[in-house]
């Protein structure tokens, strides 16, 4: 599968690249607090090892004395995965925190996305609304809401999460443990086939 | 190794792209397919290691992202290095843009590939 591996590159993996017939592809945003399985979801579809692509970002000091260096820089990660779907279609999913500051920071990474898997924990229901609120703020994007069940944690309804979280009309909720596969793959069907449905009556109502 | 100099000098990537924040076009994405141009051409003397580890990293289909990842230096960065490379005809874009939204026939391919695992 890696191929091409060079001294330029460092100790390194060596890339994976794509099959020579995959000559396009797509986006799914994975987001949600720190913690919440973004790594864990798009590990189990991946068929790379999880890449990651940092952003240097420079904020400026409060209140610190003038003899001190008055920036300081925060590096912010992206943890991402990729899976060939079909003949010649790589679907990339970018893992990112939820607040609208953090994915500005990869320009172009909403544009032209599919969708978003927004990630909730139950027992931290209080996280997500500012993730979702920024969402349905910011963007157009369809979403699909996540909620891993964690070992122990709380099972409810997905009726009780929908209107928990306050959610639009017509946004999926799926639940399962994100370490399974199947449940991992079960999201990223449902977040589709929600944009593909969003298309259609868009272009109906057009 | 390479990645150490950008690392312990951030002001450095100003001197890898020649000064300039800002690529010379803005249809790179992250998801954006490179490959780079297999025709026998040499970088020029003058072109640093971070052109030349590009291009050798990109001699399959990769996206953007997996190359700053495996290259180590923020996309950021590599959007406005391969920006270069594309004008100067070293690396082609291999996948089409996409505007504001996938269209519904890729979405149904998606789905259709999806179903299948």
């Amino acid at each position: 599968m890696a191929s091409a591996s060079s001294e330029a590159t460092g100790p390194g993996p060596a890339p994976a690249h794509l099959a020579p017939s995959v000559a396009r592809s797509v986006k799914i945003l994975v987001v949600g607090a720190f913690g919440v399985g973004k790594t864990t979801l798009i590990g189990a579809v991946s068929e790379i090892p999880m890449l990651s692509t940092e952003e240097t970002i420079t904020t400026a000091s409060v209140g610190v004395d003038r003899a001190r260096d008055t920036k300081s820089t925060t590096t912010v990660a992206m943890d991402f995965g990729r899976v060939t779907v079909g003949r010649d279609i790589a679907l990339y999913l970018f893992g990112t925190p939820g607040q609208r500051r953090f994915w500005d920071l990869w320009a172009g990474l909403a544009d032209g996305a599919v969708g978003v898997l927004v990630l909730v924990d139950t027992r931290h229901l209080e996280e997500s609304f500012e993730v979702l609120d920024q969402l349905e703020e910011h963007t157009r994007l369809p979403l699909t809401v996540v909620v891993n069940e964690f070992e122990g944690a709380p099972r409810h309804a997905p009726e009780d999460v929908r209107s928990a979280l306050d959610l639009p009309e017509g946004t999926p909720v799926v639940s399962g443990d994100l370490r399974e596969r199947p449940r991992a793959v079960e999201a990223l069907t449902t977040l589709v086939e929600h944009a593909l449905r969003r298309q259609t009556e868009g272009s109906a109502a057009a | 190794m390479q990645t150490d100099g950008y690392r312990d000098h951030p002001v450095r990537s100003y001197v890898l792209t020649g000064g300039r924040a800002h690529p010379t076009r803005n249809t790179l994405r992250p998801e954006t397919l490179l490959c780079t141009v297999d025709d026998g051409r040499r970088l020029p003397a003058s072109a640093g290691r971070h052109q030349r580890a590009l291009l050798e990293t990109c001699r399959g289909t990769l996206a953007l992202a997996e190359l700053a990842a495996y290259l180590r230096l923020p996309v950021s960065l590599v959007v406005v290095m391969a920006s270069d490379l594309i004008d100067e005809g070293y690396l082609a874009i291999r996948s089409n843009p996409v505007h504001d939204l996938p269209a519904a026939d890729l979405l149904e391919e998606v789905l259709d590939g999806l179903r299948e695992f």
